[in-house]
């Protein structure tokens, strides 16, 4: 009972933490906060399964929330048709020949047993491949990129509903991690942590870079949305009636009504994720994953499977941190490549799970919950906090200033040091796992 | 002949000698990656922010000899700072494996936790450099620029492409050979660095012979330090200094250091010239070379560059894949898989 009682406690905190932000600062505030934690939570549940369930260390999250975001973008924006019709061949070709290159380099590796000829072979094909692609891309990209690049300068997307773009990011970002967890799994923890973080760096440089699949810097913005519009709610009779019913002001509520239809949203997917785990956890799948984490050598000698099940389990915390990338992106309603940022997004995902509890799902929920709170709250903290600490020093010298100025920069030491901290006085997080 | 001379000068000028500098500096990174790796057996993820801190009190003690007037002439004022910033920095690297790394050493944590102490050191460490030196670029080199100028060298030769050798580039590469072989040296001939091969090699052995673990730990981050330092100063010089760069240049230290074999030192240098070269080869605009080097029918309208430069970090990555793909023990054989 101890145990339930902790998790009653701490989640009880938590709603007090949100409500409190709601009566002193604005309901407004309160809810995107809450909005945010449910994504984070959703992101800290996807590491959980890598690093809780199986001891895996994914430094790359950021790459696959990115991924997630390219896929809300590429579901939902309308296609260009104009980009379409100039380029549209060129890059469906390219990616023909990329595949083609690909398979035919696999199919050489696998049936030439002669290991000089089979690497001769390889290299010639994939450089000739290489040029194939650049010659048929190249031509396609820069047409695209003219056309009107104020405005569009891409291929657009589909033109569909964003809500399906959640799985199809999940999906992009298990195919990626299954291209990493293929090569790295099975060699030392280091080289998978390794070739993550190169995969997250290079799959942000490709989206702020080519230019005709996401406008690079220039962003996508004005996705459409899963949930209405703030001024079409206004407009309509029967908002503003339930808004006379709770005596509010009609442009308030209507921002608040909307955050709760994404907070809706997103709490039914973090509900349907976190039963899914916790039954998955409880399953004699569970409790092999648990058996090959603490023990690699004896759960290989019952006849385990190691790799094939770290690879499974890798790409399926990917999957969960692709869904939850796609739905930020959602909620943020554009794409902005150079938001992505290894600390914002791998690194505070990672305290996120350690505080909250490895191993244990509510406790990555919490762990969610809890940092992303005090991530948005220790801003304004930060800076009354030097504001008062430079109080004796004149306004303008230069120190208290620079100090003033650097107050941004706390927030990485505070975080860094509340993961040490965290290992190595709590190791087990604020809700340990069950054992 | 004159066209091809051309197209050497035109190579040497845009790939070999920038090359030769940037897989010096790696180089040096990747042998701290390296060291602490055969020592304390984990992947330090804080080297990067590690060369960042070192870099930055460097930076500072050289702003501090500029404001008193004392200067190197010709070579720039920042290696009369250096043994200040590795002084700093093995303080730095001291302290916090004392308050760190020590705890799990005592405990004989699993591999993986070191990796997020230093993931989470690296922060700490990210955020103490830009709260006290600020994110932005910073420029602290002085004195003569260039060994060479392009135009000097046409002049002297009278063809139509010149040679630059920026002076920072020179001091990268003599600086280079004399760490190296300081440490080479020092690993191999005294007392000190004998002890740490042995530690290497066998721990448990190496204590049943009588070798004090603190005392090897302690030497591996002094030397580690020191490297960084030199790596992350030399590296500022000739590019600049950023904080954020510091981090990335994360990712082409780990792939050198692990093409090379991971805990090897020789293979930590050669990996350094493997990801340098094949990294400026693959993203130079061979427009001109080209020019030189082809028939006259043959030219095209495109740069001729493989890769752009936005993705250079793209191509230690795929280096990196490759060398685990196909022989994950790097290509001297490293300690470990």
């Amino acid at each position: 009972m101890k145990g339930i009682f902790r998790h009653v406690f701490f989640f009880g905190i938590m709603v007090g933490l949100i409500v409190l932000v709601g009566q002193m600062q604005s309901w407004n505030l309160a809810l995107s906060i809450l909005n945010l934690c449910l994504i984070s939570s959703i992101m800290a549940l996807g590491v959980n399964m890598q690093w809780g369930y199986a001891g895996l260390f994914n430094v790359g999250v950021m790459g696959f929330a990115a991924l997630g975001g390219l896929a809300a973008m590429l579901i939902s924006m309308p296609p260009v048709h104009e980009a379409l019709a100039v380029g549209g061949k060129g890059v469906f070709f390219g990616l023909l020949i990329l595949v083609a290159t690909i398979a035919v380099c696999v199919f050489l590796y696998r049936k030439i047993a002669f290991p000089p000829l089979r690497m001769l072979l390889v290299i010639v094909v994939s450089i000739v491949g290489y040029f194939l692609l650049r010659s048929v891309l190249d031509p396609a990209t820069v047409a695209i990129e003219k056309v009107n690049p104020a405005a569009t300068g891409y291929l657009g997307g589909f033109g569909l509903p964003i809500i399906l773009s959640w799985p199809v990011g999940g999906i992009l970002a298990g195919a990626a991690a299954w291209l990493v967890g293929k090569i790295t799994l099975g060699l030392r923890t280091d080289y998978l942590a390794i070739a993550t973080l190169g995969i997250s760096e290079i799959i942000v440089a490709v989206l702020k870079h080519e230019d005709w699949l996401t406008r690079g810097v220039k962003n996508v913005t004005g996705l459409p949305r899963p949930v209405p519009y703030e001024v079409n709610l206004q407009k309509a009779d029967w908002f503003l009636e339930l808004a006379a019913r709770f005596g509010m002001d009609p442009v308030t509520f209507s921002s608040i009504f909307v955050k709760l239809c994404y907070g809706l949203l997103f709490a039914v997917v973090l509900l349907i994720v976190l039963y899914l785990s916790e039954k998955a956890l409880r399953s004699p799948w569970g409790r092999m994953m648990r058996a090959i984490r603490d023990n690699e050598v004896s759960a290989s000698a019952m006849g385990k499977n190691i790799k094939a099940r770290h690879l499974q389990v890798f790409i399926l915390g990917s999957i969960v941190v692709g869904i939850a990338g796609a739905m930020l992106t959602t909620l943020d309603g554009q794409l902005t490549p150079t938001a992505y940022q290894p600390l914002r997004f791998t690194f505070l995902i990672w305290v996120m799970v350690i505080v909250g509890g490895s191993g244990n799902n509510w406790g990555a929920v919490l762990g969610g919950f809890v940092i992303w709170f005090f991530w948005i709250e220790a801003e304004p903290l930060g800076l009354w906090l030097m504001d008062v600490l430079t109080s004796g020093l004149d306004t303008d010298s230069a120190l208290r200033l620079h100090l003033l100025e650097s107050a941004a920069h706390m927030r990485l030491m505070t975080m860094g040091l509340i993961l040490l901290l965290t290992l190595r006085f709590s190791p087990r997080g604020l809700l340990p796992e069950r054992r | 002949m004159e066209d091809f001379l051309n197209a050497f000068a035109l190579i040497s000028n845009f790939v070999l000698v920038p090359a030769i500098a940037y897989g010096s500096q790696l180089a040096l990174g990747a042998l701290g990656v390296t060291l602490v790796f055969a020592i304390l057996r984990f992947s330090n993820f804080a080297h990067g922010d590690t060369m960042a801190f070192g870099t930055m009190v460097t930076i500072l003690v050289t702003w501090w000899f500029q404001s008193m007037g004392i200067s190197l002439g010709p070579l720039p004022t920042a290696l009369l700072a250096l043994p200040f910033g590795i002084a700093a920095c093995a303080a730095f690297l001291l302290i916090s494996d004392r308050l760190v790394y020590r705890f799990y050493r005592q405990q004989r944590a699993d591999p993986v936790i070191y990796l997020i102490a230093s993931v989470g050191l690296m922060f700490v460490t990210n955020g103490f450099v830009r709260f006290i030196i600020g994110p932005d670029d910073q420029r602290f080199a002085d004195g003569e620029r260039f060994i060479i100028r392009a135009r000097e060298f046409k002049q002297m030769t009278g063809m139509a492409e010149g040679i630059t050798i920026k002076v920072s580039q020179g001091i990268t590469v003599v600086t280079m050979i004399i760490v190296v072989a300081a440490l080479f040296w020092f690993l191999n001939k005294t007392r000190a660095g004998k002890s740490m091969r042995a530690y290497s090699d066998n721990e448990d052995l190496a204590l049943l012979s009588g070798i004090n673990p603190d005392r090897v730990v302690a030497i591996t981050w002094i030397l580690a330090a020191a490297l960084a330092t030199i790596a992350g100063t030399l590296y500022g010089l000739d590019k600049s200094y950023k904080p954020f760069t510091y981090f990335q240049l994360l990712l082409p230290i780990f792939a050198a250091a692990i093409v090379g074999g991971l805990g090897n030192p020789l293979g930590a240098i050669a990996g350094g010239f493997v990801i340098a070269f094949s990294e400026i080869f693959v993203t130079y605009a061979y427009k001109k070379f080209a020019s030189y080097a082809l028939p006259e029918e043959w030219a095209t309208g495109g740069l001729l560059q493989l890769l752009s430069t936005d993705y250079k970090f793209a191509v230690s990555f795929m280096i990196l894949l490759l060398v685990l793909l196909f022989k994950p023990t790097g290509i001297f054989r490293g300690t470990g898989v």
